[in-house]
């Protein structure tokens, strides 16, 4: 498929009626992957010499963690299209993952607490991933709330494509925050390509299988809630143009 | 059933618990508002077209 291709998705009714029949697989291909991956890690893994059964509650806390901040950096390039290009459905499907990305963030805060009491001895610290990610999730409710206070959806759109931009930095932060700053509780990445970072093989495949579970079913959920946008905003024209000719 | 989750088993059954329940919230939330927005889109649809 050529780049001039990908640009007919920016047609509602394409994007409608390609997500018709994509959708159910990416749905049932989510729920399947989260289910073997969650049971699989859960049940059929033996406990970290170190963390004990804790080592469980990865996969929870990277995925969700991941899909946090990727779902951010997507809202980012559907903004940035919507800025460039002024493609209706790009803007949408950024208001659509923001909800999302907003839960997954949760997810990851209330893991990482959980985890972190019995293994820090404390549910929170100021730490600098920790204090990124608080932050990345405060901007999510913002962006969200932005949405909701803008009635023209235009003006909302270029408003939130702004925040967006801003909050890149701290949904970037919140990835390589242990990097920058080499202080804190929170470990380096769990996932590397270097073997010698990486969590064992009896951690890792399950993981990855969760992983594609969250990856798919944000997708799944992204192109579900577009199309709630774009028909509400089909909804949202019609009943003006009633009002002005009545 | 559930594996001897030991002394940490509070700890991993809440967390596996507030994820569930979160996630399957949004996808609720998501469904309902999908099928609402459906019907009163297909709603005006048909009022516009039965008022010519």
């Amino acid at each position: 498929m050529s780049l001039n291709a990908l640009w007919e998705f920016a047609n509602p009714r394409k994007f409608i009626a390609t997500t018709d029949r994509v959708l159910p697989w990416v749905a049932w291909a989510a729920a399947l992957m989260l289910v073997a991956g969650l049971v699989w890690g859960f049940f059929f893994t033996p406990d970290d010499f170190r963390q004990g059964s804790t080592v469980k509650i990865i996969y929870l806390h990277v995925p969700s963690a991941l899909m946090a901040i990727n779902a951010w950096l997507m809202m980012l390039v559907t903004s940035l299209v919507w800025i460039v290009r002024r493609h209706h459905v790009s803007a949408l499907a950024a208001r659509a993952a923001a909800p999302v990305g907003m839960v997954m963030t949760l997810v990851a805060l209330a893991t990482g607490a959980l985890w972190g009491q019995p293994m820090w001895g404390t549910w929170w610290a100021w730490d600098p991933r920790l204090t990124s990610f608080l932050i990345l999730f405060l901007f999510y409710l913002g962006y969200i709330a932005l949405w909701e206070a803008i009635e023209n959806d235009d003006t909302a759109a270029d408003l939130t494509s702004i925040l967006c931009l801003v909050g890149s930095v701290f949904a970037l932060l919140s990835r390589y925050a242990v990097n920058f700053w080499n202080q804190g509780l929170h470990q380096g990445a769990s996932l590397s390509l270097d073997k010698q970072e990486n969590v064992a093989d009896v951690f890792w495949y399950p993981l990855l299988a969760t992983i594609a579970g969250f990856v798919l079913l944000f997708v799944a959920l992204v192109l579900m809630r577009t199309r709630t946008e774009i028909r509400a905003r089909r909804m949202r024209a019609l009943l003006a143009r009633e009002r002005m000719q009545a | 059933m559930i594996p001897d989750l030991g002394k940490y088993a509070v700890p991993v059954l809440a967390s596996y618990g507030v994820s569930l329940l979160l996630i399957a919230g949004l996808v609720w939330a998501s469904l309902r508002r999908s099928d609402r927005v459906r019907r009163a889109l297909e709603d005006v649809e048909t009022r516009r077209k039965s008022n010519g």
